[in-house]
């Protein structure tokens, strides 16, 4: 053992020892002095420390929210539209419960105070009254179809068709990382089979891009190969959105459930292996205006990974740089598509000059934006 | 080895029950090991679920070392805990094994086993007025499938691929695949194991509990006129009975598809670590989920509902008044119970649910808080020109009261879907189930050890003690949990251990620290709790009347130390209900004694 090890734990012994020597001392004084009276006295004090707790614990609350609050993300606006509508469903609860909160813990306390035992008070037989538990059954009744009908409102809102224009974006999780697919210039994405991974040669997501014969248990599988993926643009870095463009998540998993989650959007999505689920948004700020509005310039939108997938869970973050439309425009024209004909098809021909150019291109114009 | 402890002595004088035919010696072993008596059983669950709470406490505390100071090392935790802490720090692979023994330990062998274990046995048959229960062989074994399944989750701290590590739902895939983390290797099957043991012990126990309080009322002891902690643990085992059985299959699902190639969960699946694609094709993951929180949500309220019982309870006998409402309480956890099970895909709104089946499962869900209100009022009234003793138990169903309502109303919040979206699995959802979940059942139940205590063991608890226990807990009950809410409105995700590389979350050192303190100094507190518990076993203050607490119910007109039957001679017969309190300028009347001719009438 550590010296702080010893240290602590006689510190702790010490603690309980002078406690409990209190604890005895006092039982041998009240035996002394009564029963009756050390219970008067014990009362006294039990009643006064729930108005002192009562007292001291809505100071408390008040304190702890002028030192929290500002680190939550409250204090800006949502950068999503749903977000938005978050925001203020969270506000609309928070201002109901908030009100119960208070009345329902003043009156808990202020009670246990005001009705301690006292030799002269009678308590007041009272076992029921049907007004009254009509009344704080259908106020409350009422008070909760409220809360359902604003929430149910931005619920469908939110969970509803995206629209017709939506960008349209594929991200899957792994352990312990994000794996994010554009559709490229025909607008497709191209099929997958996920027992066509094949980390080695750069087919994350086991893209289609040949045919070929797989044996699975249910016998075997001829897969022909999908030529809408050959322009498909898959990503590891980051997610690039436009702001004022809504997007719609296409959310998958290569292993077990991660899930999406976009704390500054206020939205989260599940990334269920074999079930892939969607999600739709529009951002309303670019990461450099929000740099601006958080007043951090070290702002990012992060992705952070909300369901426990294992030992790294707590590392899996992904990345998204809402830009503006030029911007994005310009990042997608460094983008070459993964679909490497070479190594998908030995014989064929080998790569156009122009590629490798392009390749040197996009590195600068990553290096440009990265540095804004 | 023979009897001769103080505690024999009263039972020879026992009759065991009306044909007095089961008069004979008994061993150490029969008495106090495989013991029969309800009484006996109750303390096993008790004492069983203490340890449990101190090692499922003491997880909490190591990891909340990890959160408070991600970037320091411990040497000595390393003296402490070997492997488990090389170099003083805690591994991921261990800090998630922590969390997730810490979770399913204080769920389940805690505050379902050790609470509901603890006073349905000890309760039901001395409140309804029976020897016994229905069947007290069902009723050990109950005890002993309870035992069997908390050594193999134990032994599963002890292997060398560790403990399961997958959080306390067990979510497959991660959990059906050992590929996928260390911990859904061997300490899964154990885990699995323990489980389904414990669901065996759920179920003999819950079927007792509910026959007993069906058949085995002594004569005048009609269902209203139970009292409320009777219904509470009646409605608890209902729950209990029903959902278990939903958990299990779903765990041999489980099961099936960890060893035997089937695809119940599993579907679409590489794995990175071996480089292979799995065979399996067609499952749902979330089918697992939907069988999960069919038991996981009642579950919650298997937890609260004797919390719930013997707060009433107690509240009402420290007011020195009736329990406000009592066919409205009933109602109540009647609504509770039944709601339990029509919520429960409200864990599941961002699984890709469908929106319109998520909506009603909103409605449901808010529904529920109505029942929830009523309680909450009802006790409020039940205080209001009450003439107040704060003896322990009273403070801690006091402080009961509180916790329920401030972590009932975050639970509007995560039943409302929109909100949801944002707060899932976030530290807001931490702060919430612990608050109504777990330090509120944990009030519930030190109200009920602190009242039940001088029955149980013929002696008092030191009262000081149990003041200082009180205050230190519930004000860092709510020191620890309240400033988790902000940390959740950050977005701030549950079960990280480390959120410096975050640039969204990593606001929250300071306040990281200060929780943990906190953490450290209330689980110390709690083993002065314990210290005072056992040393009050043997050390206490005597008891000297059968009525300490001035109470109607039957307990309190069995003898000081009940022996094997409860009753001396005849079983009380019952006039009344449990709620006679101050009436007709009486302190009370107990619920032996006939309706007076002048009586007025409620
Ligand atoms: C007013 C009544 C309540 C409502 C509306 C409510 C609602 C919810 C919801 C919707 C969640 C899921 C949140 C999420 O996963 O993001 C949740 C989580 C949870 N609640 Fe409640 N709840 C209520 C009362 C309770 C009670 C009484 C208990 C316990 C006795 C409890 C224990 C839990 C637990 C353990 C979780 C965590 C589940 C997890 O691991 O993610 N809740 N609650
Ligand atoms: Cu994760
Ligand atoms: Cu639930």
């Amino acid at each position: 053992m550590t010296t702080t090890g010893v240290f602590l734990l006689a510190i702790l012994a010490l603690g309980f020892l002078i406690t409990f020597q209190i604890a005895k001392a006092s039982e041998y004084v009240s035996v002394l002095k009564g029963e009756k009276k050390a219970f008067e006295q014990n009362n006294r004090i039990n009643g006064f420390l729930m108005v002192v707790f009562l007292v001291l614990g809505l100071i408390g609350v008040y304190m702890c929210n002028e030192a929290l609050y500002p680190k939550t993300l409250m204090t800006h606006p949502s950068a999503s539209d749903h977000g938005e509508n978050i925001d203020t469903m969270l506000k609309i609860t928070l201002l109901i419960t908030g009100i119960v909160f208070f009345i329902t813990q003043i009156l808990l306390f202020w009670f246990a105070y005001k009705y301690q035992y006292s030799e002269k008070r009678k308590a007041f037989y009272y076992p029921h009254n049907n007004k009254l538990e009509v009344l704080w059954t259908t106020v409350p009744a009422i008070t909760l179809c409220l809360l359902v009908g604003f929430g149910l409102y931005y619920w469908f809102k939110i969970t509803g068709e995206a629209p017709e224009n939506a960008m349209r974006v594929e991200i899957t999780g792994r352990q312990f990382g994000w794996i994010y697919r554009y559709p490229g210039k025909d607008n497709t994405f191209g099929k997958k089979y996920f027992r066509m991974i094949d980390e080695a040669n750069g087919n994350m997501l086991g893209m289609i891009w040949k045919d070929s014969a797989m044996k699975t248990p249910n016998g075997v599988q001829n897969l022909k190969a999908d030529a809408s993926g050959y322009d498909d643009i898959i990503e590891t870095s980051a997610m690039y959105l436009v702001k004022g463009t809504p997007v719609k998540l296409i959310i998958n998993s290569r292993d077990v459930i991660h899930d999406v989650g976009l704390p500054h959007f206020r939205m989260k999505m599940d990334a269920v292996p074999g079930t892939p689920t969607t999600m739709w948004f529009t951002p309303k700020y670019t990461t450099e205006e929000m740099k601006k509005i958080t007043n951090n310039p070290n702002f990012e939108y992060e992705i952070a990974c909300d369901q426990m997938c294992g030992n790294g869970h707590y590392s899996m973050k992904g990345l998204i740089k809402v830009v503006t439309e030029q911007e994005y425009k310009f990042w997608l024209a460094q983008q070459k598509p993964s679909y490497k004909p070479a190594e998908a098809a030995p014989a064929a021909s080998p790569a156009p000059v122009a590629d490798t150019a392009k390749t040197a291109a996009a590195g600068t114009a990553n290096a440009v934006l990265a540095a804004k | 080895m023979s009897h001769g402890h103080a505690e024999v002595l009263t039972t020879h004088d026992v009759h065991h029950d009306e044909h007095g035919v089961h008069h004979h010696h008994q061993s150490f072993i029969s008495k106090y090991v495989f013991s029969q008596d309800h009484k006996i059983i109750a303390k096993q669950f008790l004492i069983t679920g203490m340890i449990w709470a101190i090692i499922g406490g003491l997880m909490s505390v190591l990891f909340r070392l990890q959160l408070g100071y991600p970037d320091q090392t411990f040497p000595w935790l390393e003296d402490i805990l070997g492997n488990w802490a090389k170099g003083g720090k805690i591994t991921p692979e261990n800090y998630y094994a922590l969390v997730t023994m810490h979770g399913t330990i204080l769920v389940f062998f805690v505050l379902t086993g050790g609470l509901s274990g603890t006073f349905a046995n000890f309760l039901i048959p001395l409140q309804i007025g029976a020897r016994d229960m229905a069947s007290p062989m069902m009723n050990m074994l109950s005890y002993w499938f309870f035992f069997g399944g908390s050594i193999v989750m134990l032994s599963s701290l002890f292997i060398q691929t560790g403990p399961f590590s997958g959080g306390w739902t067990a979510y497959p895939p991660l959990s059906a695949l050992g590929d996928a983390s260390p911990g859904s290797k061997t300490g899964m099957d154990l885990w699995i194991t323990a489980m389904a043991m414990f669901v065996v012990s759920s179920l003999l126990g819950g079927l007792n509990y509910v026959s007993t309080v069906l058949n085995l009322r002594t004569k005048g002891m009609s269902m209203t006129r139970l009292p409320l902690t009777i219904w509470a643990l009646f409605f608890t085992a209902v729950l209990g009975i029903l959902s278990f059985p939903v958990l299990l299959s779903g765990f041999i699902l489980l099961l099936f598809d960890r060893h035997g190639g089937t695809s119940f969960y599993l579907s679409d699946i590489y794995i990175a670590a071996t480089n292979t694609a799995l065979p399996n094709e067609g499952g749902s993951a979330i089918l697992y989920q939907h069988l999960f929180w069919f038991l996981g949500h009642p579950e919650v309220y298997i937890i609260l509902l004797p919390a719930m019982g013997m707060a009433s309870e107690i509240l009402s006998v420290n007011s020195r008044k009736p329990i406000f409402g009592y066919m409205a309480m009933v109602g109540s956890l009647f609504a509770i119970t039944i709601l339990a099970f029509l919520v429960w895909a409200h864990h599941m709104f961002v699984t890709g649910l469908n929106p319109f089946l998520g909506s009603v499962f909103v409605l449901l869900t808010l529904l529920i808080a109505v029942p929830s209100a009523i309680k909450v009022f009802n006790w409020l009234t039940t205080i209001w020109k009450a003439n107040i003793k704060f003896t322990p138990g009273m403070v801690f169903a006091l402080g009961f009261v509180s916790l329920f309502i401030s972590g009932g109303l975050t639970g509007i919040f995560l039943g409302n879907s929109t909100l949801d979206i944002h707060l899932h699995d976030t530290y807001f959802v931490i702060a919430h189930f612990h608050i109504v979940m777990g330090v509120s059942a944990f009030f519930g139940m030190f109200a009920g050890i602190y009242h039940w205590f001088p029955k149980m063991y013929g002696r008092y608890m030191n009262s000081t003690l149990a003041y200082i226990h009180f205050w230190v807990t519930l004000v860092g009950a709510y020191l620890i949990f309240w400033p988790m809410h902000y940390e959740g409105l950050a977005g701030m995700p549950r079960r990280y251990l480390d959120y410096s590389n975050w640039a969204s979350f990593n606001q929250f050192g300071d306040l990281n620290k200060f929780i943990s303190t906190v953490a450290i100094i209330v689980f110390a507190t709690q083993l002065l709790f314990v210290f005072n518990f056992f040393y009050s076993i043997f050390k206490g203050r005597k008891v000297t009347t059968m009525n300490p607490w001035g109470a109607t119910t039957l307990e309190w007109t069995a003898p000081i130390r009940p022996g094997h039957g409860n009753w001396e001679g005849e079983i009380p017969e019952v006039h009344r209900w449990a709620y006679d309190y101050s009436k007709d300028g009486r302190d009370f009347i107990p619920q032996t004694e006939p309706i007076g001719p002048n009586e007025s009438h409620h």
